[in-house]
């Protein structure tokens, strides 16, 4: 039979009677008591210690504390909470990452909603919640225990039950019979509908929130946007840089070298200037080498085709390519896409051992997708080079994802796919 | 502003007459209307956009005065570029990197080739476009000499350019253009070779 997956399905079934959940109501109820009085203790104190130290600095960092006690009491009672609720209480706070530092931890808590819902439901725990449980959970157990003591007591002494007064063990014994029963079906019953209140109460105010949840998620998404938007304008800053600048004295180096060239006569002199021209030449054509990695100008202007052409064109290997898009995509996405045919066909033309190349792009619905095909010796392993990994993350980010299969003997396939639109 | 300056003494030198440098495409354009020059050269990027102003200026130039030449100097150079350039026109254009300027006596030839109605194109592109006609049947047929002679004619260059850059007589130049036209099966109209061979490469 299958395993009630909450309190209340347990109050519908048949066996609840005769199941563990009437006991685990009275435990749940009970061991509110001492979590209730020490959570109560610990905000009284603490709040008459920090209103009688608020003139003191002291006072009001104590103060700002307060979220952290509710981060506590979210701990122990979404444990104590797993005694109601099968699956437990996932806990409502952001998972921060392993690298940041205690302090920059408990600033960050102490700021989060949940905390201070918690905190609030800490409150409610010790003013309200442990003082009814108390009394409902302790009077039914009280009632339970006489009942089923019954026989015992009317023996060693009389036992008045209304107009009735027991005091043998035989009437006791029928007490037990005639009242005990019905007893427990109420009281389980009534412990039960109790205790999942309480626990549904506990799951709403320290289990996570579905719009939290899909806000964090929208935020998250929304600030890796934001960080690859900022990579690529700090990219188009660099090229805009280097272009303004050292390649235009560059050029201006050539062209007076160029001069000089013809004012000088044969010789010595002549032979080191031009020597120099070559090599500032040289310079220049490193330096655009430098400026396509960094923010492909053709890939701006043109777009992804001619921009895929052109890294084709100067691949050492024959490459067929195949692009077919509706138009312009967003800057990120063609910059993705033209990087990862860039990688591509700079590791087949250095490790695939490759006579030829085959790049496809085309649209899939609301997707992009590129293809990477050579014929080469395959055996590529995507974890040996960090230029596709880098990718994979910038990808990552876009929603994207990028496949590689390379069985030894080849042929080595690259499949990158992502959304064509960045708001979503 | 460096280059700007270094062009102005280059054609100084050279004995043409600078008849304005102006900083952005506007102003180009205010200037090339009020005194029609014979040839203007223009960066591809220009203030304030520092995208492709000077292609357009080119553009537009071309379609309002097309007697003026125009020859476009760029950073880096793409076929991409080309084609904008190319589509507005059959000559007295030219397309070249920043870096040609210095080769001075070779940049004075592609100006006077540019201002006579020619067509010049930076080698970097032609390499491009032969690259990837690499596996094309017919390029295939022809031999590493006309290969040669193909992408100099692609550049631009006249038939004595030719016969001077390959150290080989003109009679011999004319042998191998008259091959060439025959493997791709072009049609040979001396004006119009350039175009003929841009348009056969980039097809």
């Amino acid at each position: 039979m299958k395993r009630p997956d909450s309190a209340w399905a347990a109050l519908a079934s048949r066996r609840f009677l005769v199941s563990s959940w009437p006991w685990r109501s009275y435990a749940y109820l009970l061991s509110s008591v001492p979590v209730g009085v020490l959570t109560i203790a610990v905000l009284l104190v603490g709040g008459v210690v920090s209103v009688a130290l608020s003139p003191l600095i002291v006072g009001v960092l104590l103060l700002t504390a307060f979220p952290l006690v509710g981060v506590l009491i979210g701990i122990v009672e979404r444990w104590r909470a797993q005694l109601m609720v099968p699956g437990g209480i996932r806990s409502p706070h952001a998972v921060m990452p392993a690298t940041i530092s205690r302090r920059e931890r408990s600033r960050f808590r102490r700021r989060e909603q949940a905390s201070l819902r918690a905190l609030g439901y800490g409150v409610l725990l010790g003013v309200l919640i442990w003082p009814l449980s108390t009394v409902v959970a302790g009077m039914c157990a009280a009632i339970l225990g006489i009942t089923l003591a019954a026989p015992v007591i009317a023996g060693l002494d009389e036992m008045a039950m209304g107009p009735w007064i027991l005091n043998d063990p035989w009437e006791g014994a029928v007490f037990l019979v005639l009242f005990g029963p019905p007893f427990y079906v109420v009281s389980s019953y009534l412990l039960g509908c109790f205790a999942a209140a309480e626990a549904e109460l506990a799951k709403a105010l320290l289990g996570p929130r579905e719009e939290e949840l899909r806000r964090n998620v929208a935020a998250l998404r929304r600030s890796r946007l934001d960080l690859v938007d900022a990579f690529e304008t700090e990219r188009a800053r660099i090229e805009r840089h280097l272009h303004d600048g050292v390649q235009q004295r560059l050029v201006g180096l050539t062209m007076t070298l160029g001069l000089a060239e013809l004012d000088l006569p044969d010789g010595e002199g002549r032979r080191l200037v031009v020597k120099a021209h070559g090599e500032a030449e040289a310079a220049l054509a490193d330096l655009r080498e430098a400026v396509r990695g960094i923010h492909p100008r053709v890939l701006v202007d043109h777009g992804l085709e001619a921009a895929v052409r052109e890294v084709a064109d100067r691949s050492p290997l024959p490459v067929a390519v195949q692009v077919s898009l509706p138009g312009r995509l967003p800057a990120p996405i063609e910059a993705a896409a033209y990087f990862v045919v860039s990688e591509a066909l700079g590791n087949v033309a250095k490790h695939a051992q490759a006579t030829r190349c085959e790049v496809d792009g085309w649209t899939d619905g609301d997707r992009l997708v590129v293809t990477v095909m050579d014929d080469g010796v395959g055996g590529a392993d995507p974890a040996a080079g960090t230029g596709i990994t880098g990718l994979v993350t910038r990808l990552d980010a876009l929603g994207g994802t990028l496949d590689l299969s390379s069985p030894t003997g080849g042929p080595t396939r690259l499949r990158m796919e992502c959304p064509c639109r960045l708001d979503d | 502003m460096l280059l700007r300056e270094g062009l102005a003494s280059i054609l100084d030198r050279a004995g043409h007459e600078v008849r304005d440098a102006v900083s952005d495409a506007d102003t180009l354009l205010a200037v090339v209307r009020k005194s029609p020059p014979d040839v203007v050269i223009t960066d591809v990027r220009m203030p304030p956009g520092h995208s492709d102003e000077g292609l357009r200026a080119a553009a537009a130039i071309r379609a309002e005065l097309p007697d003026i030449g125009i020859l476009v100097l760029s950073q880096y150079v793409a076929d991409a570029y080309l084609s904008s350039l190319l589509e507005t026109t059959t000559g007295g254009i030219g397309y070249l990197l920043k870096d040609r300027v210095g080769h001075v006596t070779e940049f004075l030839a592609s100006l006077d080739r540019v201002a006579e109605g020619g067509t010049v194109v930076d080698p970097e592109v032609v390499r491009q476009l032969l690259a990837r006609r690499r596996d094309d049947g017919p390029l295939a047929a022809l031999t590493p000499r006309e290969l040669e002679v193909l992408a100099l004619m692609a550049e631009g260059r006249v038939n004595a350019s030719i016969a001077e850059r390959l150290v080989v007589s003109e009679a011999a130049v004319r042998k191998h253009v008259g091959n060439i036209f025959a493997k791709l099966h072009l049609e040979e109209g001396l004006d119009r070779r350039v175009s003929a061979v841009l348009t056969y490469l980039r097809s």
